[in-house]
């Protein structure tokens, strides 16, 4: 039974502002499953509606985004949510932070900066479910902290005290403090050093391999992905282009995107030249016709400038939308 | 700049009463040059005569006809404001740009002056200076006085801004093609800092014709010279509400009305459509 | 030209910083006592590696001559950069020695064309009276990274992609002619697929307009990719320099194993080895005080001598270590 089912979502920015109108069609029709007890790596370059996906997946969805089409259903254990229909009061007092919650970039719109960590702990608490005897409410947090690895005298510092890696450490601890179900990490770990982020993605790993919930791991970095992911999703300009286990698709990529992103990945002890991709990645207001990839892409079909491809089921749980594969070319 | 004004008057509701009110007081104030009549004259028409087709504001105790001397009033008080505007925001650009940019020595001087002219009273001081010069302050040395005082909180603002830019990397792009201080701060920081000036430029002309209106009511300047404030000053010195001459404080009272809601609506409409974060939307950034 | 054939000549440069208020507050050094050269005749890519506190921004605004160093010289083909008084000195300096940035959406003004800043250089450097002559020169520069004056003639920032405006960025560096690039993570902020071009534009660089690039960066692997030499800061020390491919693929110190085992490789046969738990240790002010190596506080090798003192430079394997572990 998955978790959360997305299917043919698409999501729109409408704007006006002097006579001009833009539709950016961020989400352009995507369909998706999350299992339960999995790390799920949506990969994507900066651009491509990986935030916007983010946002209708969290049930942040706000003019000028609206949701033109599509269902994304949620399974918790004892209850279903359909998070295009679910009201902001149900959604603030059941779901938010108890059975979904995010770490961003940064944190530092999530701890506030003039309060000691522990007071940003308390108001998440106390928000979302209460507390009634602040002693153990306090102890239960240190506990929790100290499990995960973190000096509990880090409670009582204020944010800007703390180091950026220990900072997204903290983050994770209070999006955990509920143990939800759904964990979305949007690029948590890409200002951070190399060694820090390390740490704070082994955290997460611990995190989710005690807990058994999901983590979706948002990154343009593919490799964490092959580091972290148990299956990674690749989007290009609103769409996705292809989705499999992470070892199928590092070591067999089929679509031609994702093929050019792992190929041109330098890696240490190896010196010979990549290539680098022509163009640029499309604006999401003005999309090309047919596959979105197809100005830039190696093997371009005729059919590819006009038809956009369907995606397609293939050996392993391996998804791809390219008709280079339908064609059976490759 | 055409572009501009069309399309704010399609798509924008306070420009376009903006633009009526304005175009309704340029009219009147450029009318003033085909006037049939010398404001400093007075019994050429008969006096006392309420508002009729014939006079539509009226005449006033001095057998003058109001609506065109409301016409060189307004011309008199809109050269007064953009006078003072001019002059203040070269200054308040000058020294806020300068100072916010070289920092050190040159903020610190530039400071200290402009500190000096925000705590000195304005109204005070122009009372004593038109005592001075009593009846021998013209327009133009009274646009000078008031420019000179209008310049400090808003160089403030500017250097502010100015402070911030300084940090941010295309300054040193800037530095590192070689351009100068001075080309910097006119060529990279200025089209930030202009929505600050226009808004601010709006403010002060309120602030210096509103200023004027102070003085003259007060008869502490050229009384001779027609304005909105000195239109109210004879209307005062002939008691004309007593005896129910209404139109002649109703005259300079709605026209001033008309004025400042006008600039008001202006600012408001045009320093949002400038702003570079619309401006920035606008071009799909 | 230099009297030793130096292009840049780094010697023993030290920069302190006092922070914290006025009474109390510590004295930060940024940058420790460090020495490099590079040559005149031969152009090379020298990559400066270190994560966020190493000390590499300074040291890049010590080369740029945006900060004077508290100690030590920073040459120039023979000048000494705390020399440069005049503005026509600090010029003919610019000319030579030309960064690029690491945000491309900040590099340029939101409110100006970027081909502005290129008509600005030449026209600013004497390369050309007025805008007619310098069209050319700009259309050339721009040819030069792949680019052309029509494509990008009256766009604004927002309007290029983030590869687009590093490779104008790049353009308007070569304007003048430098003999030296300072690229500070000139492609972290640049999209995967977008960034390879810019990476290898620094190659072709090097190789066929024999100017040197100065790469500062914490990404290795496309320091691996491009570089002739690396050197590896730690806490405002160089603590392993030398050809690129005896550091990372032979790393000695400690330090550098340590940052070679943190990347994650695109490889997730081998993720097993990467999720070997490490301690991220204390926060970074503290390891700045710390007296003797900066890294003792992490060290798996670590010694009673490793407190005590600063390790001298050694020689080892083709490289030059600052580690105890290895004879001075």
């Amino acid at each position: 039974m998955a978790l959360l089912n997305v299917e043919n979502l698409r999501a729109y920015y409408r704007t006006e502002m002097y006579g001009i109108s833009r539709t950016v069609r961020a989400v352009d029709g995507i369909s998706l499953e999350l299992q339960r007890n999995e790390i799920y790596g949506v990969a994507g370059e900066s651009s491509c509606g990986k935030t916007t996906l983010i946002k209708v997946i969290a049930g942040a969805i706000k003019p000028p985004l609206k949701v033109e089409e599509g269902r994304v259903h949620y399974q918790f254990g004892e209850f279903d949510v359909d998070m295009l229909r679910i009201s902001p009061d149900d959604l603030r007092s059941n779901v938010r932070w108890k059975e979904i919650s995010y770490v961003m970039q940064g944190s530092m719109s999530v701890l506030n900066p003039v309060r000691r960590v522990i007071t940003t702990f308390e108001d998440v608490v106390a928000t979302h479910q209460g507390y009634t005897d602040k002693a153990a409410f306090l102890a239960q947090t240190r506990e929790h902290v100290r499990k995960l690895g973190l000096p509990p005298d880090v409670l009582n510092l204020y944010p800007h005290q703390l180091s950026g890696g220990m900072r997204q450490r903290v983050a994770i601890a209070l999006a955990t403090v509920f143990h939800p179900s759904l964990i979305i990490a949007d690029e948590p770990t890409t200002a951070l050093d190399v060694v820090v982020q390390r740490g704070v993605l082994q955290m997460l790993k611990d995190i989710q391999a005690e807990s058994g919930n999901t983590v979706l791991l948002v990154t343009h970095d593919l490799a964490v992905h092959a580091n972290v992911a148990d299956r990674v999703a690749v989007m290009y300009a609103g769409r996705l282009v292809e989705e499999a286990p992470t070892q199928l698709i590092f070591h067999a990529p089929r679509h031609p995107y994702t093929q050019h992103l792992i190929h041109s990945l330098p890696m240490i002890g190896d010196k010979s030249p990549r290539a680098s991709l022509g163009g640029r990645p499309p604006s999401l207001a003005n999309p090309p016709a047919g596959c979105r990839f197809h100005p830039r892409c190696p093997h371009v079909l005729d059919r590819c400038r006009a038809e956009a491809p369907e995606m397609l089921r293939l050996a392993g749980g391996q998804r791809v939308a390219c008709h280079l594969i339908t064609e059976g070319v490759r | 700049m055409l572009r501009v004004i069309r399309d704010l008057l399609k798509y924008d509701g306070r420009f376009r009463f903006a633009f009526v009110f304005l175009l309704a007081v340029l009219i009147l104030a450029i009318s003033s040059a085909i006037s049939p009549y010398d404001p400093g004259r007075t019994f050429k028409v008969p006096a006392d005569q309420p508002p009729s087709l014939q006079y539509p504001f009226g005449t006033n105790s001095r057998g003058q006809d109001m609506l065109w001397w409301m016409a060189f009033a307004l011309r008199n008080s809109l050269f007064l404001g953009l006078m003072t505007a001019v002059v203040s925001r070269v200054i308040a650009i000058f020294v806020g740009l300068t100072a916010g940019y070289r920092g050190g020595f040159v903020d610190r001087a530039l400071m200290s002056i402009n500190d000096s002219f925000i705590v000195m009273p304005v109204l005070p001081v122009l009372i004593l200076l038109s005592f001075l010069l009593r009846g021998r302050m013209s327009l133009v040395m009274l646009a000078l006085i008031l420019g000179l005082f209008g310049w400090p909180w808003d160089a403030r603002l500017i250097r502010a801004q100015a402070l911030s830019l300084k940090e941010r990397a295309f300054t040193r792009t800037a530095v590192y093609s070689g351009t100068g201080s001075l080309k910097i701060t006119l060529n990279e920081h200025l089209p930030f800092v202009l929505p600050v000036v226009f808004a601010t430029t709006v403010a002060n002309m309120l602030w210096s014709i509103g200023m004027e209106v102070t003085l003259s009511v007060l008869g502490l300047s050229n009384v001779e010279l027609p304005t909105i404030g000195t239109a109210i000053f004879w209307a005062n010195q002939h008691q004309a509400l007593v005896a129910g001459i209404w139109w002649w404080l109703a005259a300079p009272v709605v026209v001033a009305i008309v004025l400042f809601l006008g600039l008001y609506l202006l600012f408001s409409s045009v320093n949002e459509y400038i702003d570079p974060r619309t401006r920035l939307r606008l071009m799909g950034g | 030209m230099s009297a030793n054939g130096k292009l840049l000549d780094v010697q023993h440069v030290t920069a302190a910083f006092h922070i914290g208020g006025l009474l109390g507050g510590t004295r930060l050094v940024a940058v420790n006592d460090i020495s490099f050269a590079l040559e005149s005749g031969r152009p090379e890519i020298f990559t400066l590696a270190g994560e966020s506190g190493s000390g590499k921004t300074t040291l890049s605004r010590l080369l740029l001559h945006d900060l004077d160093p508290t100690a030590g010289k920073v040459i120039f083909e023979g000048r000494d950069l705390a020399t440069i008084r005049k503005r026509r000195e600090a010029l003919d300096f610019m000319k030579k020695v030309q960064p690029v940035f690491q945000n491309p959406f900040e590099t340029f003004s939101p409110l100006r064309r970027v081909e502005e800043y290129l008509y600005d250089a030449a026209m600013n450097f004497g390369m050309a009276r007025n805008r007619r002559a310098a069209t050319p020169i700009v259309d050339e520069a721009l040819h030069l990274v792949g680019l052309s004056l029509e494509e990008v003639s009256k766009r604004y920032p927002h309007e290029l992609s983030g590869g687009q405006i590093q490779r104008v960025s790049v353009a308007r560096a070569l304007i003048p002619h430098p003999r030296l690039i300072l690229a500070d993570e000139p492609v972290s902020m640049v999209d995967a697929s977008l960034r390879m071009a810019i990476v290898n534009l620094f190659r072709k660089l090097r190789d066929e307009q024999q100017v040197s690039v100065l790469y500062i960066t914490h990404d290795l692997a496309t320091a691996y990719y491009i570089s002739d030499r690396i050197a590896i800061m730690l806490r405002g020390f160089i603590v392993e320099s030398g050809p690129v491919e005896a550091v990372l693929d032979r790393p000695l110190h400690p330090y550098t194993r340590l940052l070679k085992e943190s990347i994650p490789e695109p490889a997730p046969q081998h993720r097993d080895s990467w999720a070997t738990h490490i301690d991220l240790g204390t926060t970074e002010v503290k390891e700045y005080g710390r007296v003797g190596c900066k890294f003792a506080g992490r060290c798996p090798h670590i010694m009673e001598v490793c407190r005590k003192a600063d390790p001298l430079d050694a020689e080892a394997d083709g490289r030059i270590v600052k580690c105890y572990l290895y004879k001075a």
